[in-house]
């Protein structure tokens, strides 16, 4: 009873979202005025903006970033700030050993996997660049707070079968040998920025739906006078016997 | 930095880039040869991407320079190098021919804003052809269908039904985009991965729960965009309604995209060894293509509205893709592909000789098509030869879908399949010869409504047309054509598939 009632909880959010889903469908089929319509399709679209959300949180995830020595990142040029990050990247390191070196193990099963080099130098190149950024603002806070972090998430148990649905790139391709230590680092709770991005996206794509099908709803009741579906049908099945079809209606003129 | 290096980007771009451009044209006949020429380029475009295909094997093609499973990847094989050739193919017959009939259609001032919607509409049909990544294909899916919601809604000024019938189509559309972005979160969730390549191989031995319902999401959403036989309300009043351009162009391709998308799902990305999607094509996808091209075609009969009458062809059609589709064989894939191909030179023909009809005798009735072939020979001629097409006479280009069909229905041991197709077609024969008997037989009205002019439609819109009629015979005669690489593009399909070719 206990872990029946552990695995409805542990997946709330994945019921918010089934049932958001169900009353935006439940709205737009059952409401005959067409601006509620448009309303349910929202609530359709939210429910799966928060499962794309949801999906994005990772337990022991962690960002593809190559922590490994052979790469020469940085070049001549910005040679200091390079040093600089490097030293910020082993004082984190240092400061959550497991964690670091699961990242490294994992990080470096991911480049055996990306067939393009290329590919590791660019993220590295920004990685490198983004760490000299914060250790200008704060070094000592910067170390603190990775730290922090990494003892605060070390209290929280890791929700079961969570490793087992790892979607992340990189981490899908962790071997048994990296499970255990996985295991360990379990409690940092990663957020993937890709579907952040693709839910971006898809807000968009509904905010434009909303315009188009508000603006419709304008048009309609500029021509029938009325936006309720039932009466829409019944001034049609009018204007069907009234007038033969295909000849001009008498609205619809201003655009 | 060669143009030619950046040729399979160029059919997404071209258009895209002279959409906005249009807005800012003055209202009238420039907005019309800007779109025109832009539609020529892009069809330029994808005749030299079918050839570097079909000499050279696939294209990959990664934007930004990104590898392709974190980068967003072009890929372009024979299957949809065809869809690209036909969709801007279309759009470059329909794009000169819409000049008289938008003129008559829409208000004059809103000219920059239709061209542009078709442009826009068309970058979008040809994006979710080109694209390589599952997510890709949502976002220009919902280019298109966003155009396409206003530019059905710009039928308005002739019939205010248009506004009903826009607004619907809007609200089963996002319904089944929404339920395809459902779908690939749950495979992104299974696989971490949104490259098609890399999603099809990361697939492999994930046969659970998660996979399923991602595969059930994506048939339902991609099965409301491609009006599959239950899901079709939206498609009869929507092609009615629009203004007669817009139905041409969307019937000859919107559509058929959908099916190559649906195509791509479930063959280069799921793949035969789920007994779940094995069982989805025989208890779901043949009776349903069964179902569509018997119920669709008797409702067809009964119209009084040749739009319509069409309209209702169109899902009976579709009913014939899916049909050769969940065969699930070679002979089946390669079918559907012809069928696909061929289905867009006669429907693009049909609405097209519909649009002629619109402008001379201002309405789609069967009554205004009474005694057309003393008035409108050569509209009339097109419109029965394609009518032919559409039975499946020799000589025409429908002959040669359903004779894939047929060879498809009897070598995959669906015998009954095969006298169904033949039956279905027989129900064509009925409506189309209803409307030869009106426009043959029948004397022209010489008063009221629907009274004739004497003139036939002008040579902007023959020309296009019979292009189009010509197509339907060319093809019907040199089969090794289109056979040939619907052929290879299925066997390269069945191949990723991995199921008994």
């Amino acid at each position: 009873m206990d872990s029946w009632f552990e695995f409805v909880l542990e997946r709330y959010n994945y019921w918010i979202v089934i049932a958001l889903m169900m009353t935006g469908l439940y709205i737009v089929f059952a409401r005959g005025n067409l601006v509620k319509k448009i309303v349910g399709l929202n609530i359709f679209q939210t429910s799966v903006f928060i499962y794309y959300i949801t999906i994005g949180k990772i337990a022991g995830g962690t960002a593809p970033i190559y922590m490994g020595g052979e790469l020469d990142h940085g070049g001549g040029h910005e040679a200091p700030a390079g040093h600089a990050a490097d030293a910020a990247a082993h004082e984190a390191g240092h400061s959550a050993s497991e964690a670091a070196a699961l990242h490294a193990k994992i990080d470096n099963s991911a480049l055996d996997h990306s067939n393009d080099l290329k590919e590791a130098l660019k993220t590295a190149d920004s990685a490198s660049s983004a760490a000299a950024d914060s250790l200008h603002q704060s070094p000592a806070a910067d170390a603190d707070k990775i730290s922090n972090t990494a003892l605060s998430h070390l209290d929280k148990t890791p929700p079961a079968g969570d490793l087992q649905a790892g979607f992340d790139v990189a981490h899908s391709d962790v071997t048994y040998g990296v499970a255990d230590a996985a295991h360990h680092a379990a409690e940092i709770v990663y957020t993937n920025p890709l579907p952040h991005v693709l839910i971006l996206t898809a807000i968009v794509v509904g905010v434009a739906t909303t315009a188009v099908g508000l603006a419709l709803a304008v048009r309609i009741r500029e021509a029938y006078g009325t936006i309720e579906e039932d009466e829409l049908e019944a001034a049609d099945d009018i204007a069907e016997f009234g007038h033969e079809p295909g000849s001009p209606a008498q609205a619809g003129v201003s655009a | 930095m060669s143009l030619l290096a950046q040729l399979p980007v160029l059919p997404v771009i071209v258009p895209i880039v002279a959409a906005p451009i249009t807005l800012l044209l003055p209202k009238g006949r420039a907005p019309h040869l800007w779109a025109c020429l832009f539609s020529w380029l892009t069809f330029a475009a994808c005749i030299a991407l079918l050839r570097e295909v079909s000499i050279g094997g696939p294209i990959s093609y990664h934007l930004g320079d990104w590898a392709p499973p974190i980068g967003i990847e072009y890929r372009i094989d024979l299957a949809n190098a065809l869809v690209l050739l036909l969709v801007s193919g279309i759009a470059a017959l329909v794009f000169p021919f819409s000049y008289r009939s938008v003129q008559l259609e829409i208000d004059e001032i809103q000219t920059p804003q239709f061209y542009g919607a078709m442009l826009i509409c068309l970058t979008g049909l040809l994006g979710v052809t080109i694209t390589g990544d599952a997510f890709n294909v949502f976002v220009f899916l919902e280019i298109s269908s966003l155009s396409t919601y206003a530019l059905v809604a710009m039928g308005a000024r002739r019939d205010r039904r248009a506004l009903t019938a826009a607004f619907n189509y809007l609200v089963m559309g996002t319904i089944g985009a929404t339920f395809f972005v459902i779908g690939l979160g749950l495979l992104y969730q299974a696989t971490g991965t949104l490259n098609m390549a890399d999603l099809a191989a990361k697939l492999v031995g994930q046969d659970n729960r998660m996979v399923e319902a991602g595969f059930a999401f994506i048939l339902v959403g991609i099965g409301l965009k491609l009006a599959m036989f239950p899901m079709h309300l939206w498609l009869p009043n929507a092609y009615t309604y629009a203004p007669s351009a817009v139905t041409a162009f969307l019937a000859a391709t919107a559509t058929k995209v959908a099916v190559y998308v649906l195509i791509r799902f479930f063959f280069s990305i799921f793949n035969f060894d789920f007994a779940f999607i094995g069982a989805a094509f025989t208890y779901v996808l043949l009776p349903l293509g069964l179902a569509g091209m018997f119920v669709a075609s008797l409702v067809a009969v009964f119209q009084e509205d040749v739009k319509r009458m069409l309209a209702y062809s169109s899902v009976a059609q579709i009913g014939y893709m899916l049909l050769g589709l969940s065969f699930a064989t070679v002979e089946g894939l390669t079918a559907t592909l012809v069928h696909v191909f061929n289905h867009a030179l006669m429907k693009g023909a049909l609405f097209m000789a519909v649009a002629c009809v619109v402008l001379r005798a201002g309405s789609h009735s069967i009554n205004a098509f009474a005694g057309l072939s003393k008035r409108m020979p050569f509209t009339t001629w097109a419109f029965l030869i394609s009518g032919l097409s559409l039975i499946g006479v020799p000589l025409t280009v429908g002959f040669v879908s359903k004779w894939y069909l047929l060879d498809a229905a009897f070598s995959a041991g669906h015998w009954y399949a095969g006298f169904l197709i033949v039956a279905s077609s027989l129900i064509a024969l009925l409506y189309v010869g209803r409307v030869a008997e009106v426009m043959l037989l029948r004397e022209p009205a010489e008063e009221g409504p629907y009274a004739l002019p004497k003139q036939d439609a002008p040579l902007s819109m023959l020309i296009p047309m019979w292009i189009l009629v010509l197509a339907n015979i060319y093809f019907g005669v040199r089969t090794d054509l289109t056979g040939d690489l619907a052929v290879r593009a299925a066997e390269a399909l069945m191949l990723t598939a991995g199921g008994s070719p």
